[in-house]
């Protein structure tokens, strides 16, 4: 799933400051499940800036709403019954939904949260980075354990120099992924494997070739 | 021959070849780069330039190498993919070998978050093995990583490293066996410490008769001080100093210590020369070049041939 962390309430401050009536949106997918911006993030994230405003002697307006997904349009629609009223929309969900919503309407909108990555979780309240979304996964040959996103060079073809108690040299809490991945090939039998050369990757599909965007023909 | 590298001449000729390092310095005088390597000129058959070590800027290893080869020595450029995409590496080794620059070190390069600037955006476009695979297809084959021709292509001998200290040990020789396969010529190891696991590692990769198809320069680092043994035990990634040459340095006084590091040093080379596969040595003395002739001659290195 996609994750995020909530900002700093300054920041979100500070967006809101020239406004009265603030529609604060919460999105039911992945950033509910992350914590970051659910419905109960929402009426958190509400109550903190009301109290700030009282702090400031000012009152401000907050409409609460979770909507199912932020980054469908259908859902967005949604909105269109309160976005009227409101003079900014403060987004807590991933930067695709913040997107959505910036794009069906003219009200300003603004992030509450910081999207990070595309995760896994590993136990209560940690999530760790599993995917970079390059676009040709190459889980198959390296044991299920991906080198693009876990090996901090995203090197191809084996560890750096810089692997020691078998951690990556950025950190000891960091693991080597081709440690990971060799254990892995060892325990699978099939070690012989890792002296195949994986070719120089061809980032266009990961991005390098500008803005991606999937189209299926039976769908549209 | 390959290339027209004084490096490849002198290991295809079956001498035990010696190498050894310059760093750059963090800004533009020219006399550093000069006086450094008029120390160790008489005494190598190839002046690595390092390429933003540690991820620190300093002077570029092209232009650290063409001081050198102005002043009619031999230059070994060094490269890391972090700083460099598939575009930049490719003009870089056409400028570089439009220069007069013959020989290069394929690297990854240590991580951003280790130098004075790890906000930076790394690149790691192409690891050390594509790296390799490309600068070789350039040489053999005439052609761009991307498939079209070169006109007049670069012919580098190809370095790059290998590490058989880093973890899995198991996987090691695996890994230079990549780098064979992708085309690497000589290969300079990381600065050895763990003697027995270093012959251990030679011995795979004899068994294996890579070192019939790379030449195998052993990294040798003297140490200073006793200090200078706990920092690269404790400090450096991959880096495996035993405690016996720890305890060796305490041994003497703090005076005695950088003649002990020299000592070790030569005594290193006379063992590893008698090791099955070692074609030469690759001494890093860090910001200790005016050292490096006693190593040399101290370990009967000199002088050097003429190729």
């Amino acid at each position: 799933m996609i994750t995020a962390e909530q900002k700093p309430l300054q920041e979100i401050i500070q967006y809101i400051a020239p406004y009265d009536k603030i529609l604060l949106v919460g999105c039911n997918e992945c950033v509910t499940v992350c914590a970051a911006g659910g419905r109960k993030e929402v009426g958190l994230l509400a109550s903190a800036l009301h109290l700030n405003s009282l702090k400031q002697g000012k009152t401000i307006e907050i409409k609460e709403l979770t909507l199912e997904r932020q980054c469908d349009p259908e859902y967005v629609e949604e909105l269109a019954a309160y976005i009227g009223d409101v003079d900014a929309v403060v987004s807590m969900a991933c930067g695709c939904g913040v997107q959505t919503v910036a794009a069906r309407f003219k009200t300003p909108v603004f992030p509450a949260v910081n999207t990070k990555f595309m995760g896994a979780s590993l136990s209560q309240g940690v999530w760790a980075e599993r995917c970079q979304g390059c676009g040709d996964c190459m889980l198959g040959i390296t044991g299920g354990i991906c080198p693009v996103a876990r090996c901090s060079k995203s090197l191809l073809n084996g560890p750096c120099g810089g692997t020691s108690n078998g951690q990556c040299e950025i950190s000891q809490d960091v693991d080597c992924a081709w440690r990971l991945i060799w254990e892995r090939l060892v325990d699978l039998g099939i070690q012989d494997r890792y002296e195949e050369l994986n070719a120089a990757k061809d980032w266009r599909p990961a991005g390098g070739g500008g803005p991606r965007k999937i189209i299926r023909e039976d769908l549209v | 021959m390959k290339t027209e590298s004084r490096l490849e001449k002198v290991l295809a000729a079956g001498h035990i070849a010696v190498t050894s390092e310059v760093g750059p310095p963090r800004g533009c005088n020219v006399e550093i780069v000069k006086e450094k390597a008029d120390m160790i000129k008489d005494y190598v058959d190839g002046i690595n330039i390092t390429d933003n070590q540690t991820a620190m800027v300093r002077m570029s290893s092209i232009a650290g190498g063409v001081i050198v080869k102005q002043m009619g020595y031999d230059p070994i450029i060094q490269m890391v993919s972090r700083d460099r995409n598939r575009l930049a590496m490719q003009a870089d080794i056409i400028g570089a070998y439009s220069l007069g620059i013959n020989t290069m070190l394929c690297l990854s390069g240590d991580h951003p978050k280790f130098g004075d600037h790890p906000d930076a955006k790394s690149v790691y476009d192409v690891d050390s093995v594509n790296m390799i695979r490309m600068v070789k297809d350039m040489r053999d084959e005439g052609k761009f990583m991307g498939g079209a021709d070169i006109k007049n292509p670069p012919k580098m001998f190809i370095g790059a490293a290998a590490n058989p200290f880093a973890d899995p040990f198991e996987l090691r020789v695996a890994r230079l066996a990549k780098k064979v396969a992708a085309g690497v010529d000589f290969i300079q190891t990381q600065c050895i410490f763990n003697m027995d696991k270093f012959e251990k590692w030679m011995e795979g990769v004899c068994d294996r008769g890579l070192d019939k198809k790379v030449y195998i320069l052993a990294g040798i680092t003297p140490m200073k001080s006793v200090g200078m043994a706990r920092y690269m035990k404790n400090k450096v990634p991959g880096m495996d100093v035993p405690d016996e040459v720890i305890k060796r340095l305490e041994g003497v006084s703090k005076e005695q210590q950088p003649e002990e590091g020299i000592k070790m040093a030569i005594e290193q080379i006379q063992r590893l020369k008698e090791c099955k596969g070692v074609a030469g040595f690759h001494i890093m003395a860090i910001e200790w070049e005016q050292r490096v002739h006693e190593i040399v001659k101290g370990a009967g290195l000199y002088p050097r041939p003429e190729v």
